[in-house]
């Protein structure tokens, strides 16, 4: 029960993760430089600093791109202002330098026009910040690592951000029952080196997991890449601290795996981005870190393989199945041209990443090698290699990982999160480069095929609206025809609140709607997104 | 057509993203349960021999490594990456904590010589004890050259190109076969083991002989008394203005 300061603005955090971070190395030596200068307090972390060297354009403010109109929220003022300082001296950003990284999204995809950046270091503070705001009836649009797939992140107009960046604590670890109680704004690869150095692991994690926070996985309802062994944060996450509409602390931080005292709350916070309250601390579940690691990398003839080559390693793997990854030759394609990552094994059509994880390394390569011989010998995998060093684990995680990162570089990305039945998984792919033809740079199809989730993405060479009507509703038609989920993981933000309806009966919709109005009356938390507005 | 032969000599390390503890008795690292893997430069020696052996320069690849019987796993990595057998020289559990170079060389000189090899490639320390001591005091042993921290190497009919890493940049050096040599990080960039490799290599040889066959006596002459963590790393202090960091300065008594 040790109160653990975790660093903010750790270097090390550029260099050691995966890729991820080093499109920012620009903004992050400016950041690191620039400690000391009143200017640039802000931890490069919290708001990045987007590399210009790729010379992208300027992005486009959204109510220019997408009709939407503001509502009659108030207008920041000075007497605000110096509210605002009064609650948090020191911390209240009003430089337009620093409020454009906060208000552009990772994808730079939308963009808001802020005025105002908060950086509150404790749960008080948000709670009097939040009151202020609802007295005064200003939009909020909390921020946590900026790292959403859907313009959640970021400001329509001029909402004020409220950052978790400085809210990055770690409260407590029991390191016998693997709880972790910490506050909303840990980064999610700080906390997962934290619990490591204990012998544990995080339920989860992700390829942004060098910069989004705890707060926005748990308000997103994060998957990933550990979903498929260690189930959604519904189940990994114990309790919730949670600042409502109009300041009230609600703490359900409890740190019991049972507790069935009345209707459980924080279920409803989780996956609510932002919409229903400030989530401030969170209390999780951490599994114990698994003793034997092993990943292996194949290359499979067509998709019909791939899926029985899952179900040969679920059958073989059994418990020791921790993920199961697959991806198309066209992103392979991508991460070797942006970002010259080689292939392990020779090209094939479809590649999959089996992840093993259990106590005995013997039985696991055991069990593995058993696997892989059955695949290679039955036709079902043309190529392969296994690691189980850390080195090569990662480099063939990083091929799966860095996917994102290498679409981003390609262009403007369409993105779809969809969930489908598991045989029908890569043919939304098929049709859509059909459709399409020409007009798109590259479709390319990957996701988390053990959880039935894809990440279909479009890029062009330039967002067009044209593309976007070619694409939608087609691929949410499409998906609903499957009943399958319009968002599998990514959830709703701004870019995708309209659709809900694709994956949802109307007197869901209805009921969210009026859960909004109850906790939410005069709507100032994260308005525009999440549910479509009431007719 | 080559006629050479080539050993290279493995040596199963801890896994270098391992967090590394001491025992509480200080009397060594824990290594029970801990990840364990080949050393990343004896990776790098065994592409090489695979590559001269790909080019057809170099008829037969022999991997060898000495330790208990988890040896065998690093031998095996081995035989994936493309060598032709493996030999376990087996030390039980307890002896092997005092396995040196010195020791490690005098195996690889005797076996050097009973194999009949051409090429002795090492990596050009392990990342456990870096001690970069290996490779030197076989050569020394055998009375062979040595070309340590290469990072081009040449075949050229009956003697060898080294291009060495040095401080003060890079020597060249030719050397007459047989000769030894030992592995720096530019080397060369291992290959992943393909899955028909790793199946094949399970139907590969491994010979298992003890040190006292080839008449090497493992005794060493030198004990460890204890090891001990570094110190830890103090949390700097971030200030926000130089006023600040000037008044920090003054109180730890810097200015």
């Amino acid at each position: 029960m040790v109160l653990h300061l975790v660093p903010r603005c750790s270097a090390r955090l550029f260099w050691a993760s995966p890729g991820w971070r080093r499109t920012y190395t620009q903004g992050a030596s400016v950041g690191l430089k620039s400690l000391g200068c009143p200017r640039h307090r802000h931890s490069p972390l919290a708001c990045r600093g987007y590399s210009s060297a790729s010379g992208s354009p300027e992005v486009i403010l959204t109510p220019e791109r997408y009709p939407v109109q503001r509502l009659p929220f108030s207008t920041v003022s000075e007497e605000d202002l110096a509210a605002f300082e009064r609650i948090i001296p020191g911390r209240v950003v009003t430089d337009p330098e620093q409020l454009e990284t906060c208000n552009v999204d990772w994808l730079r995809s939308v963009r808001g026009c802020s005025k105002v950046l908060l950086r509150p270091q404790t749960s008080e503070e948000v709670s009097q910040i939040l009151r202020h705001c609802y007295q005064r009836n200003l939009a909020v649009n909390p921020q946590g690592g900026n790292t959403g797939m859907v313009g959640g992140s970021v400001p329509v107009f001029d909402e004020v951000i409220l950052s978790t960046a400085l809210m990055n604590q770690v409260i407590s670890f029991h390191d016998v029952s693997g709880i972790l109680v910490c506050q909303a704004g840990c980064v999610l690869e700080e906390l997962s080196r934290y619990v490591q150095a204990r012998d544990f692991i995080m339920p989860l994690d992700l390829g942004a997991k060098g910069s989004c926070h705890i707060g926005g996985n748990v308000a997103t309802n994060a998957g990933g890449l550990r979903f498929l062994r260690y189930g959604s944060l519904r189940g990994t996450v114990l309790g919730l601290e949670v600042v409502l509409a109009d300041g009230t602390i609600l703490n359900c931080l409890t740190s019991l795996r049972k507790d069935n005292t009345g209707y459980d709350l924080k279920q409803l916070f989780i996956g609510s981005e932002g919409t229903l309250g400030v989530i401030t601390a969170v209390s999780i579940l951490c599994p114990p870190r698994p003793k034997a690691v092993n990943v292996a990398f194949l290359g499979c003839p067509g998709f019909a393989e791939v899926l029985q080559t899952f179900s040969t390693c679920k059958g073989m793997l059994g418990e020791i199945l921790s993920a199961f990854e697959f991806m198309d030759t066209e992103c392979m394609q991508l991460v070797g041209q942006h970002l010259h990552l080689t292939n392990p094994v020779q090209e094939s059509p479809f590649y999959v990443l089996v992840e093993t994880s259990g106590s005995s390394a013997a039985h696991d390569a055991e069990k593995l090698t058993g696997v892989l011989e059955q695949v290679l010998n039955s036709g079902l995998v043309s190529d392969g290699t296994m690691a189980t060093d850390q080195r090569k684990i990662q480099m063939l995680w990083a091929l799966r990982e860095r996917i994102t990162e290498a679409l981003s570089r390609d262009g403007y990305v369409f993105k779809y999160d969809i969930s489908l039945p598991v045989e029908r998984l890569y043919d939304l792919v098929i049709d859509v480069r059909t459709r399409l033809g020409p007009r798109a740079k590259h479709v390319v199809g990957y996701g988390h095929l053990g959880d039935g989730n894809l990440h279909l993405n479009v890029t062009a060479e330039a967002f067009s609206q044209e593309l976007l009507g070619a694409l939608e509703p087609y691929v949410y038609a499409w998906t609903a025809e499957q009943r399958g989920s319009v968002s599998a993981e990514h959830g709703l933000g701004f870019k995708k609140k309209n659709v809900l309806s694709y994956s949802k009966p109307p007197e869901a919709v209805k009921l969210m709607q009026q859960l909004k109005v109850m906790l939410d009356p005069k709507g100032i938390l994260n308005p525009y997104k999440t549910l479509p507005a009431q007719a | 057509m080559a006629e050479l032969r080539a050993l290279v000599a493995v040596k199963r390390v801890i896994d270098f993203a391992v967090k590394i503890r001491v025992k509480p008795d200080k009397s060594g690292v824990v290594t029970d349960g801990v990840k364990h893997s080949m050393n990343p430069f004896c990776e790098i020696a065994v592409e090489e021999a695979v590559r001269l052996k790909e080019k057809k320069l170099v008829k037969e690849v022999i991997a060898v490594s000495c330790g208990p019987s988890q040896c065998q796993e690093t031998i095996r990595t081995a035989l994936a990456m493309g060598a032709d057998r493996g030999i376990h020289v087996e030390v039980p559990a307890a002896q092997a904590e005092s396995l040196g170079p010195l020791q490690v060389a005098r195996v690889l000189a005797k076996l050097a010589e009973k194999e009949k090899v051409d090429l002795v490639f090492l990596g050009k320390q392990a990342i456990d004890d870096d001690c970069n001591q290996t490779g030197q005091m076989t050569a020394g042993l055998l009375d062979w050259p040595q070309g340590t921290f290469a990072s081009q190497l040449t075949l050229e009919g009956d003697k060898i190109k080294v291009e060495r890493e040095i401080d003060g940049g890079l020597e060249t050096l030719r050397l007459k076969l047989p000769s030894v040599v030992t592995a720096d990080l530019r080397l060369n960039e291992p290959r992943y083991a393909t899955l028909p490799n790793i199946m094949k290599a399970k139907k590969k040889k491994i010979e298992v002989i003890k040190p006292g066959d080839l008449g090497v006596d493992l005794t060493s002459k030198v004990s460890v008394i204890s090891v001990e963590e570094p110190p830890q790393r103090l949390a700097g202090v971030k200030v926000e203005t130089t006023e600040d960091l000037v008044a920090k300065l003054k109180e730890v008594g810097r200015i």
